[in-house]
């Protein structure tokens, strides 16, 4: 076996499976045994799924010439996607006592479909209204790059798992940010998709008008190689698209001669700590780009977001409240309640607001094809901690980690969250495309790690 | 808006049947006037009454 299965990239498994130098049942041996030793300071998994992995590598090492573009490659998800023969967690307490889903969600199908091998479920925020990866019920998935700070949430332990070279890839979802602030923290590559473009079908929602689902990697290949795996319409997420697929890997290479890049000014700078600005300035200026754009009313996208993650949240859990309160994260609790005393046309004005918003900032992708932006405002802050100061004012690090991807979401943008490797913290920048050009965020993220410039850095042993 | 929402609290728990425990009321106030303070930003904003909401539903 000379390659190694915990730091090798999805594709250099998948092609080693597929020629057979190495079997997928070596892989998983390698996997389960690093999230039982390794694994245990990052508490990224809830749940590791040893039996099925074990007879699917079995299953793949059996009919290897068949292959499969992740021939043996281990993948696991965040606890909100169904696992047949497991509750689906969403980090909650309450949803313990749920009965195991019966069938996986179409994306684990898919990837599987492609030859993946599901290891496991990850550690979350409770219900996804987080944005610290910290959890009361599971204890705080922890910082590959230093355990005693934040992986970023809500897909915390999806960040860690991959950043922590426990697995290649993994699966989180997206509703203001919590796959590319994780991304960012955890010094990893994200892609949050068009808004309707994977399937969120069988998994555990938040705010429908919000949610994506979307992978995790240590390389752009791996990202895209992901995506293209699980694209495609998907009759049971109403949400879906009728679009074909459109794969991304075949291209990824093809350069960005011609690409007009800009970077977001204004609200995109402010509040940024210098780490921010200075992994901006890295992308800017390895792109040769120093063109600046206004979003227009970014601020009041993110107060819509704000508005409508409140309310839809607290409805979607108002039984709940109702009669388990006690059993829910104070913290979600308290944030839900207050959301269910909004009235509703404050929602109503958000959603109108949103659809001016759209056709202000599609107008801006007449004359440039990719905006670039901080992912967060900082790199990861302390376990625990409850304030950071942005711009000179002290704010909650709860609801403020995803400042700047909050804005960009709102409109279901694609983005490609990419790792500028600073020290001592990595910190992410976003790459955002417009709507269902993840092409093209992918081709400018694939540019920069080819020059150096992004990476997924090691993190200490 | 301090007591207005202390009251709005008080009555959204016993109209809308909200759990509720006076503990629970400073991060509730809390939230809720974070809330209200971005919705404040978003109502400000003026649109023409012929906007459409952002989700367009299909028959």
């Amino acid at each position: 076996m000379t390659l190694n299965p915990t730091t090798a990239s999805a594709a250099e498994i998948a092609s080693a499976v597929r020629a057979g130098t190495i079997s997928a049942r070596e892989v998983i041996d390698a996997v389960l045994a690093a999230i039982r030793t390794r694994g245990k300071a990052l508490n990224v998994f809830t749940a590791v799924t040893e039996e099925r992995a074990r007879a699917r590598a079995a299953a793949i090492d059996a009919r290897r010439a068949q292959g499969g573009a992740l021939a043996g490659v281990p993948f696991a998800v965040k606890n909100l996607v169904d696992v047949a023969g497991l509750p689906t967690l969403a980090g909650s307490k309450i949803n313990r006592d749920h009965p195991p889903a019966t069938r996986d969600a179409t994306l684990v199908e898919r990837l599987e479909a492609a030859g993946a091998i599901l290891v496991g479920a990850l550690n979350m925020g409770e219900y996804a209204y987080d944005f610290t990866g910290e959890n009361v019920h599971d204890g705080p998935s922890r910082n590959p790059h230093d355990t005693l700070r934040m992986t970023g949430g809500s897909s915390g332990g999806s960040g860690g798992a991959v950043a922590g070279r426990l697995v290649p890839l993994s699966l989180g979802s997206d509703t203001n940010g919590s796959i590319r602030v994780p991304a960012s923290l955890c010094g990893i590559f994200g892609l949050k998709a068009t808004y309707g473009r994977l399937s969120r079908a069988r998994t555990f929602p938040f705010v429908a008008s919000l949610d994506h689902l979307g992978p995790f990697a240590r390389s752009v290949g791996d990202l895209a190689l992901a995506y293209d795996a699980m694209q495609g319409h998907d009759p049971h997420d109403p949400v879906c698209v009728q679009r074909p697929a459109e794969p991304t890997l075949s291209g990824i290479d093809d350069g960005i001669d011609g690409l007009k890049i800009a970077i977001a000014g204004g609200y995109f700078r402010k509040g940024a700590a210098p780490e921010a600005l200075t992994a901006l300035e890295h992308v800017a200026t390895a792109l040769a780009v120093k063109r600046e754009i206004e979003i227009p009313e970014a601020a009041r996208a993110r107060a819509a977001a704000y508005v409508i993650t409140a309310t839809e949240g607290a409805a979607l859990h108002l039984d709940r409240l109702r009669t388990r309160a006690h059993d829910f994260d104070p913290a979600v609790r308290d944030r839900l309640i207050a959301g269910a005393m909004v009235p509703a046309m404050l929602v109503n004005k958000a959603q109108k607001f949103r659809r001016w918003y759209r056709a202000r900032v599609l107008e801006r992708f007449a004359d440039v094809d990719v905006i670039l932006a901080p992912a967060t405002p900082c790199t990861a802050p302390l376990i625990g901690q409850q304030t950071f100061v942005l711009d000179g004012v002290e704010l909650p690090v709860r609801a403020n980690l995803g400042i700047y991807t909050q804005p960009i979401s709102f409109i279901g943008l694609p983005v490609v969250a990419v790792p500028v490797p600073l020290k001592p913290l990595p910190i992410g920048v976003q790459i955002i495309a417009a709507p269902w050009r993840e092409d093209v965020a992918l081709k400018v993220a694939r540019a920069l790690e080819r020059a150096g410039i992004v990476a997924a850095p090691n993190p200490p042993e | 808006m301090d007591d207005s929402l202390d009251s709005l609290i008080e009555a959204a728990v016993q109209a809308l049947d909200l759990p509720f425990e006076p503990a629970w009321q400073p991060a509730i106030k809390a939230n809720l006037a974070v809330t209200l303070r971005q919705a404040a930003l978003v109502t400000e904003f003026p649109l023409p009454d012929d906007s459409e909401p952002a989700p367009v539903f299909q028959a």
